[in-house]
């Protein structure tokens, strides 16, 4: 880890003029918001971070979650166990609470918050070892995971210069649920559908999503479900608590007489971004919600997967996953 | 079997609690990075970013100048290291032989080139980082699929192997592979080093004080009497802390250059690249029986990788040649260079990779003969032990076959594949047997009797977290009468009379002769002086007398008698102190005449969920056969931790090296995974409790490594019964299981 500045925002407004002089919010960041901070000290006591100015929004008042008309608006510095645990997401939005209690362990979820999480940072082991080419850390090295150990890496969204998966398990679950998000920035508030808020690796692996410098989240939003929808998330791995999915599932499906309304896939583990995918909620649409029914959306999610060295298992694996969660969220 | 204190004696075979329970829960043991000094400073090494070359230039300009930088050790100004000594008759043991710093050459990722000090931890860090390394950097060879081509050992032979393999009519020939394993004890290596001018004290994180002492000693170049080894408290070993590594080195010489204190404590990543791991095993089994399942032939060639300037050997072979009853028997051992870090002892080792092998094709056998793994287990179950030809001291594996079988409910195994299920769930079915040796090593032990009824016992033997303090005091309280809260257990430093080293469960059977002696010697003192003119009892003889419950009485007197320290206090004698002194096993009479081993067998189940690939270990049944069982807590602990451990290396333990740049990369407990809570399988453990007097008094082997021993096969040869895979390269993915036919 490398000296920094560090400083309390006591305002929204603080915060982003703080924050607002760096020249990128992605990877190499000069300034960086700490929340929870249990990616963030990790990466720095790594040297993959090296911010010299942390500013810590702890004391910014984004703590609540409040339910309203329209459906459920997340404070940025609600805690992941906190969230997971709160009435209305367990009753209406289970595959959040799900997806957040499968994440990580106890005590991190106690630390851990909604924008934390959201902008968690891949696993790759190359990513957080500054000895290794990385195109991600380090724009032009060289991604070493390609022809290195790249078993827990994507299979969709990859690049020839990168195939870092985003290893969250609340994102997922957003995915699925169109959550949005609302940033406030130099330019005033705006929202952005969770479905742009993360872009592809490309050419550019170092840019991971929309934010630019200054940008805070301040919320995450989730419409109300239709009547009726069920979602569920599960979560593959190799042991059986405390490690990143090899393959997850997403879905929140609604069930009208007998054919499946309206429906919701998104796949974790497995993407270079959470994945939702059209292509398996069409296959869905409009189907009765049955095992045909599931393994096509199961081979169509999977349809375009793009296999590493080590991880060709994992789009069996997915399917399997994906196929499961539809039949739980249906049954 | 164990059931609650069949000894017949207070304090031995019961379920005591840890004497040092308190400290630990109260966070007032001291482990050895927890010591401070005035003046103490911070070293953090500067670890090398190639596998295989040499140093071509460095630059500590900039780091020297960083804030509370003090100094930056490179091979230019370490000072004097030495080598041990070639020939030292076992008494300095280390895996890694070269001095750290020594020369310019890289032989593995994260080799040690040089150590920041600085006043804190975090100053030290964040210059390490700046000093700048070039290298000329070679290709590594870190591949682990090997090949011989080197001399292999014979480690065991007996009869025919050839023709007894050949004329076999059923056969079994397969390789099987396990992968390198890092220890991962919660508590980091660290040193602590303090220098006089004259003396060196070492707070260390060591298995063994004795060895460390004498290495240490030997390679900082000064008499042993100058060097004393502290350490109270182990957040564990396996074995990774048996002998000294090189950072400890590197703290010893920082605190002689600089004249103070210092303290390095290796990162989780160090701990994957500079302090040993257990190397990668690939064996080839020939096994050969008869249709009635009467093995004819048994061979296991294996191979295992070593650094390149040492001869580090995982003896797979450990456990096989006294296994099973064949006449045609042989274990070839080979050693394959890998530009990987030296390797060293990881709990069970030899035996715990060596018994994958055999028992899992000892599982395919029973599949090619249509015939129980147990039945054909007891089958070939020995009478004597063929490789030596001697009788054993006591082994009873055949109750741990039977009575497991039974525990278990065995009875009801369907063997067809994939047969029993509840619901969508298949259940796997496997079982596997395993040993261990028994041994004791030299041990003196002191004993102290106060005047105030307490009691001491010293030893520079060290408790590594399995219970030593426990089992200290348990034998003091046993041969004195002295209750166990009125014993002081003052062992972990060098200066006190020379106890063995924790590694190859060794430690309780060693000190149980030479604890009796002392307490004897300091008991026979007190009737000394019981027996004074003007004394409690004088004028009786005194054999005449007896101790109990830690009074003195005549034999035959119903009356209170005299507590020990009144005793001590009329002879106006503040304590007493008696010596006890035991030779190593291997010096015993009887050593040629018998075999010693400890011995076992797990069942386990494992459930299969085909739909989704998720494979979990349910439950497990334990039969242990070593010896007599001093504490029932602490053994039970070490077995059950064990087959934890034991599940961790069967489903997820894997060190893997990136093939380009020869790092270990899953370096961190997130990537490079152990069992957790959530994997611990239900536990059935039994002891049988067979006291084994041939080894000491109380007849105790020891316990600390068969629990891990088996564990592997047994889930693997489930899995097998569950999956139809049979998986012979540890361990066992997702991936493997996948190709299942078996569905639901
Ligand atoms: C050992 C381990 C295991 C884990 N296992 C899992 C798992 O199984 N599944 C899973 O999903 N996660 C897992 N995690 C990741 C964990 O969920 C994240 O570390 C956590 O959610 C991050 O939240 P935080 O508040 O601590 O983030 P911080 O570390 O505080 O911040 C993370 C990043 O977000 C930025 N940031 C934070 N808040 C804002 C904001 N309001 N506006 C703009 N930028 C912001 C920070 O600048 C930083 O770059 C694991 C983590 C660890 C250490
Ligand atoms: S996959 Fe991405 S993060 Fe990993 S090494 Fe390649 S470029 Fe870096």
């Amino acid at each position: 880890m490398q000296a920094f500045q560090f400083m309390r925002a006591n305002s929204i407004q603080h915060a982003i003029g703080a924050a607002a002089h760096a020249s990128t919010a992605q990877q190499g960041a000069s300034v960086r918001y700490v929340a929870g901070g249990t990616t963030l000290l990790d990466l720095m006591k790594l040297d993959v971070e090296y911010p010299q100015l942390v500013i810590d929004i702890n004391r910014l008042p984004l703590g609540e979650v409040e339910h309203t008309a329209t459906g459920l608006k997340i404070g940025a510095l609600v805690r992941n166990a906190d969230l997971a645990q709160h009435p209305v997401v367990k009753r209406d939005y289970p595959v959040l609470s799900e997806a957040l209690l499968s994440g990580a362990s106890g005590q991190l979820r106690n630390m851990a918050t909604t924008s934390g999480n959201l902008l968690q940072r891949t696993r790759c082991m190359y990513f957080r070892d500054t000895a290794m080419a990385c195109n991600k850390r380090q724009p032009g090295s060289g991604c070493a995971a390609i022809a290195g150990v790249n078993r827990m890496l994507a299979v969709l969204g990859t690049s020839e210069h990168c195939i870092a998966t985003n290893p969250s398990d609340m994102n997922v679950a957003l995915m699925a649920l169109d959550a949005s998000v609302v940033i406030h920035g130099l330019r005033g508030e705006r929202q952005v559908p969770i479905g742009e808020f993360f872009v592809l690796p490309g050419g550019d692996p170092q840019r991971e999503n929309v934010l630019e410098p200054g940008d805070l989240i301040t919320h995450v939003l989730l419409p109300a479900p239709p009547a009726g929808t069920r979602s569920h998330y599960l979560k593959l791995r190799d042991r059986a608590s405390y490690e990143f999915a090899l393959a997850s599932a997403a879905v929140a499906v609604q069930v009208v007489d007998g054919h499946i309304q309206h429906v919701r896939v998104a796949l974790g583990g497995v993407g270079t971004r959470p994945w939702r995918s059209p292509e398996a909620e069409q296959a869905l649409k409009g189907r009765a919600p049955n095992e045909t029914a599931f393994t096509a959306a199961a081979e169509a999610a999977l349809r375009d997967a793009r296999p590493q060295s080590q991880n060709a298992f994992k789009i069996e694996l997915a399917r399997r996953c994906l196929r499961h969660a539809l039949a739980t969220a249906t049954a | 079997m164990l059931t609650s204190n069949p000894s017949g004696m207070p304090f031995i075979g019961g379920r005591f609690a840890r004497v040092d329970g308190p400290l630990k829960v109260t966070g007032r043991a001291e482990y050895s990075s927890d010591y401070n000094f005035p003046g103490l400073l911070y070293a953090v090494p500067v670890c090398a970013t190639i596998s295989t070359g040499k140093i071509t230039h460095m630059d500590t300009s900039h780091a020297i100048k960083m804030p509370g930088v003090h100094e930056i050790f490179t091979r230019a100004n370490i000072g004097p290291l030495q080598r041990v000594p070639k020939h030292n008759h076992g008494q300095m043991i280390l895996d890694e032989h070269r001095p750290p710093l020594a020369d310019d050459v890289i032989r593995y990722w994260g080799q040690y080139v040089a150590v920041v000090v600085a006043d804190t931890f975090e100053q030290a860090t964040a210059a390490a980082r700046r000093v700048h390394v070039e290298y000329d950097a070679h290709t590594p060879d870190v591949r682990m699929a090997m090949t011989t081509g080197g001399k292999t050992d014979i480690d065991s032979h007996r009869g025919d192997t050839q023709t007894g393999f050949s004329t076999a009519p059923v056969k079994i020939d397969q390789t099987y592979s396990t992968p390198i394993e890092t220890h991962n004890p919660i508590e980091l290596h660290a040193s602590v080093a303090t220098w006089d001018g004259h003396n060196f004290t070492l707070y260390e994180t060591t298995q063994s004080i004795m060895n460390h002492r004498r290495v240490m000693a030997a390679m900082l170049g000064v008499p042993v009497e100058r060097m004393r080894i502290v350490m109270k408290f182990l957040g564990s070993g396996f074995g990774g802390k048996l002998w000294p590594w090189p950072h400890a080195l590197l703290a010893a010489a920082a605190a002689r250059n600089l004249e103070r204190p210092i303290k390095l404590v290796v990162s989780r990543k160090m701990m994957f690249e500079d302090v040993g791991h257990r190397p990668n095993t690939q064996q080839r089994m020939r096994l050969g029986a008869d249709h009635d399942g009467r093995l004819l032939s048994l061979q296991q060639d294996y191979l295992c990788s070593t650094a390149p300037n040492e001869n580090n050997k995982e003896p797979c072979g450990e456990a096989t040649p006294f296994l099973y009853s064949t006449p045609n028997l042989r274990v070839t051992g080979g050693l394959v260079r890998r530009d990987i870090a030296p390797s060293t002892a990881m709990r069970g080792p030899g035996a715990v990779p060596g018994l994958f092998a055999v028992e899992s094709a000892m599982d395919e056998l029973a599949v090619a003969l249509d015939m129980d793994p147990v039945q054909l287990r007891q089958r070939n179950e020995p009478k004597i032990d063929e490789s030596r030809n001697v009788p054993f001291s006591s082994r009873h594996m055949s109750e741990c076959l039977s009575e497991g079988a039974k525990k278990f409910g065995w009875d009801k195994r369907n063997p067809k594949i994939g047969s029993m299920r509840e619901g969508d769930t298949i259940l796997g079915w496997g079982m596997a047997s395993c040993a261990w040796m028994a041994a004791r090593l030299p041990a003196d032990v002191s004993v102290e009797l106060h005047a105030d009824n307490t009691a001491r016992v010293l030893s520079a033997t060290q408790d590594i977290g399995t219970g030593t303090y426990t089992v200290l005091a348990q034998l003091v309280a046993e041969y004195t009468g002295i209750p166990l809260d009125r014993i002081t257990v003052d062992i972990g430093d060098s200066k006190l009379p020379p106890g063995p080293l924790s590694g190859g469960s060794m430690v309780t059977a060693s000190v149980i002769p030479a604890t009796k002696q002392a307490a004897e010697a300091a008991l026979h003192q007190v009737m000394q002086a019981a027996t004074q003119p003007g004394a409690a009892f004088a004028g009786t003889a005194m054999d005449e007398l007896r101790v109990e419950n830690g009074r003195v009485r005549r034999k035959g007197d119903a009356g209170n008698g005299r507590s020990l320290g009144s005793i001590l206090a009329d002879a106006h004698l503040d304590r007493v102190s008696g010596k006890g002194s035991s030779k190593s096993s291997s010096k015993d009479a009887d050593a040629d005449k018998l075999s010693f081993h400890s011995y076992g067998t797990h069942f386990v189940e494992v459930r299969w969920q085909p739909r989704i690939a998720r494979l979990r270990v349910h439950r497990l049944v334990t039969m242990i056969d070593g010896g007599r069982i001093i504490n029932e807590r602490t053994a039970r602990n070490q077995i059950e931790g064990a087959i934890v451990m034991g599940v961790g290396m069967a489903l997820f333990e894997q060190t893997e090296y990136d093939a380009r740049s020869g790092a270990p990369i899953n370096s961190n407990l997130a990537d490079y995974l152990v069992a957790t809570h959530a994997d611990q399988p239900a536990l059935d453990v039994t002891f049988l409790d067979y006291p084994d007097y041939a080894l000491n008094p109380l007849g105790a082997r020891g316990v600390g490594e068969i629990g891990l021993a088996g564990v592997a096969p047994a889930i693997a040869n489930a899995v097998y019964h569950a999956t139809g895979v049979r998986v012979r390269q540890l361990p066992i993915r997702i991936e493997d299981l996948l190709q299942s036919r078996v569905s639901v």
